[in-house]
């Protein structure tokens, strides 16, 4: 087949409206585009004019899978606008919230989302026919996220106790100590996790990334640190923009971020993962290395591995958590900020989540930024489909096609995420 | 069951976070039940397997906000024994119908470098404004109880149990303070659908309507008492043009404190 175009319509087993197209001519990708027709939804117009307190509540509502990201990201900036810093109990309670839902949205992703893909099934609940041990694991690890959330932030989707300045209410010791036995086997389970998605078969397939995340001086990277990249970037928050940059294409709602002046780049687990792994803790360093991944991957299929590990991370970090826990006395820190502009970024399970607030002298929202990481990844999404194809042009339409929905699915895109994202077309002519 | 013999679910959506669909995927101990009784026959968040219409019970999850839209739900009516929309933007226009009271060239111009590549309608609507919709499931979220309630209900041919009346009734059943009274908290619970278990008020702040307003609600007489506690007009269009402003006596209430 020497010219073929490569379609697929609606992109399942990613969160929102997407579609791929890829064209082959004479044997050679002449374009490869990752369609994303989510509707826009204006979140950065409405919210100006809105209060700043109401950011948290307003941006949860841009992603149903990863809402913390948001109310962390934007309680964040709001504090950095008022030159406040939340430590104490209220930080680790953060951690902890954030610990939740990535092990809610990661056990979604591993067992529901990617696993069908390497075994050859178009869904969980066929997967679940022969193998109902590891999804019934993966559907109890993600209940455990949920309710580690549900405690936290009153519901899982739209926490609604999260707020500039800490939490509306925070939990008692008890509450939090009746959760330990479910994440001591959560732990069990996400060790058990690793060593199973590692015998998964892996194409050979890897890529020089340069990967971008955050990095703190002693942690993991949840809600704090320098956005720094394996390729000369290390900066503040506040110097995002001078940096990256988003392009407006036009088969995309979402914008397309890149390096200035450069080219794309990785948000998400591999990037966390391989700038942070000395910031892991010896458990699952250990377990990195007996799954053969221990430093560095470059395999976007192994993220799989990468985000079992993750999980694995964000257990023992919630044990460590609750295990030296003193309730704070008040749930929040008074924060009042004057007119200016302030930064937020997190870690949200998919990378890293910018937000940039400008508010005026009465709390008002006058302009917002917002990049999540979705619209961060989309180019090195097209650029892995790229590699791909060129070095599978022999193989079967129908497989191909299967295999750029995996290549896609590799990055657990948030289509509704992007606001502002995806259909496959592979077109041979 | 064999597939042939089981009632076909198909999940859809508009313009949304995805958060309502993935409510149920977190029914974790009910999944496997569901899908031996059901045959889940469209649902691309979770399969990429497509069964072909028509269909028993379709749950829609967003609001109509593009041309394309307004076409693709037509379809999806024919095609639909039973359709229920679920979740404040399918039931109300959510959040995205902040743009009905601006101009949403503007919006566009103001998120967008070229928005001549934008196609988009002027305002974010109901997906009832558009076909005829069976049962309306409130939230944002939809609560996971009850949309196992309205999916059993309609499989099993019966009214869902879903109450019409205000989050105080939670407030009451669960014995948690009135945080009004109480606290002095701003509560939009009097006017607002029950279904969260009026989690905000246990949680320490006054409801902020993600259920949108209940049967009858009352709404000047509780504007006139946040106005005693403090608030400004400007307050008042802020408080009820939230996750279900476009919903109509939200709609009316805000544009009175508008003037």
């Amino acid at each position: 087949m020497k010219n073929k175009t490569i379609n697929v319509d609606y992109l399942s087993r990613v969160e929102g409206e997407g579609a791929l197209r890829v064209d082959i001519q004479d044997n050679q990708v002449k374009d490869v585009k990752l369609n994303i027709f989510e509707p826009p939804r204006y979140f950065e117009a409405f919210l100006r004019g809105r209060d700043f307190r109401e950011a948290p509540d307003i941006t949860a509502r841009i992603c149903g899978i990863c809402p913390v990201a948001y109310q962390m990201s934007a309680s964040h900036a709001m504090e950095d606008i008022a030159g406040r810093k939340i430590g104490g109990p209220i930080r680790e309670l953060r951690r902890l919230l954030y610990c939740g839902e990535w092990i809610e949205s990661h056990a979604l992703h591993v067992f529901m989302l990617h696993a069908p893909d390497f075994l050859g099934y178009e869904d969980a609940l066929q997967m679940a026919a022969e193998y109902p041990d590891q999804v019934k694991m993966g559907l109890k690890l993600k209940k455990i996220g949920n309710a580690l959330m549900d405690l936290l932030g009153g519901r899982s989707v739209h926490p609604i106790s999260p707020r500039v300045g800490g939490f509306y209410k925070v939990p008692t010791r008890q509450e939090l100590d009746a959760m330990v036995d479910d994440l001591k086997w959560a732990k069990d389970a996400s060790l058990e996790t690793v060593k199973w998605v590692s015998t998964l078969p892996f194409p050979d397939f890897e890529i020089d990334y340069e990967f971008v995340a955050l990095r703190h001086p002693d942690e993991y990277p949840f809600n704090e640190g320098r956005i720094v990249s394996n390729k000369g970037v290390d900066i503040p928050l506040s110097e995002f923009e001078k940096v990256f940059e988003e392009e407006h294409v036009q088969h995309s709602t979402a914008l397309h971020a890149h390096r200035k002046n450069g080219g794309p780049y990785l948000v998400g687990p591999l990037a966390r993962y391989n700038l942070n792994y000395d910031r892991l803790t010896p458990t699952v360093q250990k377990a990195a290395e007996e799954a053969g991944i221990a430093e560095t991957c470059k395999s976007p299929h192994k993220s799989i591995i990468v985000r079992s590990l993750e999980l694995l991370y964000a257990c023992e970090e919630a044990l460590r958590i609750i295990d030296q826990y003193a309730k704070p006395e008040c749930p929040y820190e008074e924060v009042k900020p004057g007119a200016g502009r302030g930064y937020g970024c997190t870690e949200a399970p998919r990378g890293i989540l910018y937000h940039r607030y400008d508010i005026d002298d009465n709390g008002a929202i006058t302009d917002a930024k917002i990049v999540p990481p979705t619209s961060q990844n989309q180019e090195m999404i097209e650029s892995d489909l790229r590699s791909y194809v060129e070095n599978h042009l022999e193989m079967e339409e129908e497989e191909l096609q299967w295999k750029c929905e995996q290549i896609v699915r590799n990055y657990d895109p948030c289509i509704s995420c992007s606001t502002h994202f995806l259909k496959l077309d592979i077109n041979r002519k | 069951m064999d597939n042939n013999q089981k009632p076909k679910l198909a999940v859809w959506k508009f313009a949304s976070c995805d958060g309502c669909q993935l409510t149920l995927l977190n029914c974790e101990d009910e999944l496997l039940a569901i899908a031996d009784k059901i045959q889940i026959a469209y649902f691309p968040e979770a399969t990429r397997a497509v069964v072909e219409g028509p269909y028993d019970l379709s749950l829609v999850e967003g609001s109509i906000t593009t041309p394309e839209d307004k076409e693709r739900i037509q379809k999806i009516r024919e095609e639909s024994n039973f359709l229920i929309t679920i979740g404040a933007c399918a039931t109300s226009g959510g959040i995205q119908a902040l743009r009905n009271f601006k101009d949403v060239k503007e919006f566009t111009s103001i998120v967008y470098a070229s928005p001549e590549y934008i196609s988009t309608l002027d305002t974010s609507t109901p997906i009832a404004d558009h076909v005829e919709v069976d049962f309306e499931l409130r939230g944002c979220p939809i609560s996971k109880a009850q949309l196992l309630e309205v999916v059993n209900a309609f499989l099993f041919n019966r009214r869902p149990n879903i109450p019409s009346y205000s989050v105080c009734i939670e407030c009451k059943r669960r014995g948690t303070p009135c945080v009004m009274v109480s606290q002095g908290e701003p509560c939009l619970g009097p006017v607002t659908q029950a279904g969260c278990g009026a989690i905000c008020p246990f949680y320490n702040r006054g409801c902020y309507s993600c259920f949108g307003p209940k049967e009858t609600p009352n709404e000047r007489s509780l504007s006139r008492q946040f106005v005693k506690m403090g608030y400004t007009n400007e307050d008042l269009v802020r408080a009820y043009r939230m996750f279900n402003a476009q919903s109509d006596s939200f709609r009316k209430e805000s544009e009175y404190y508008e003037e």
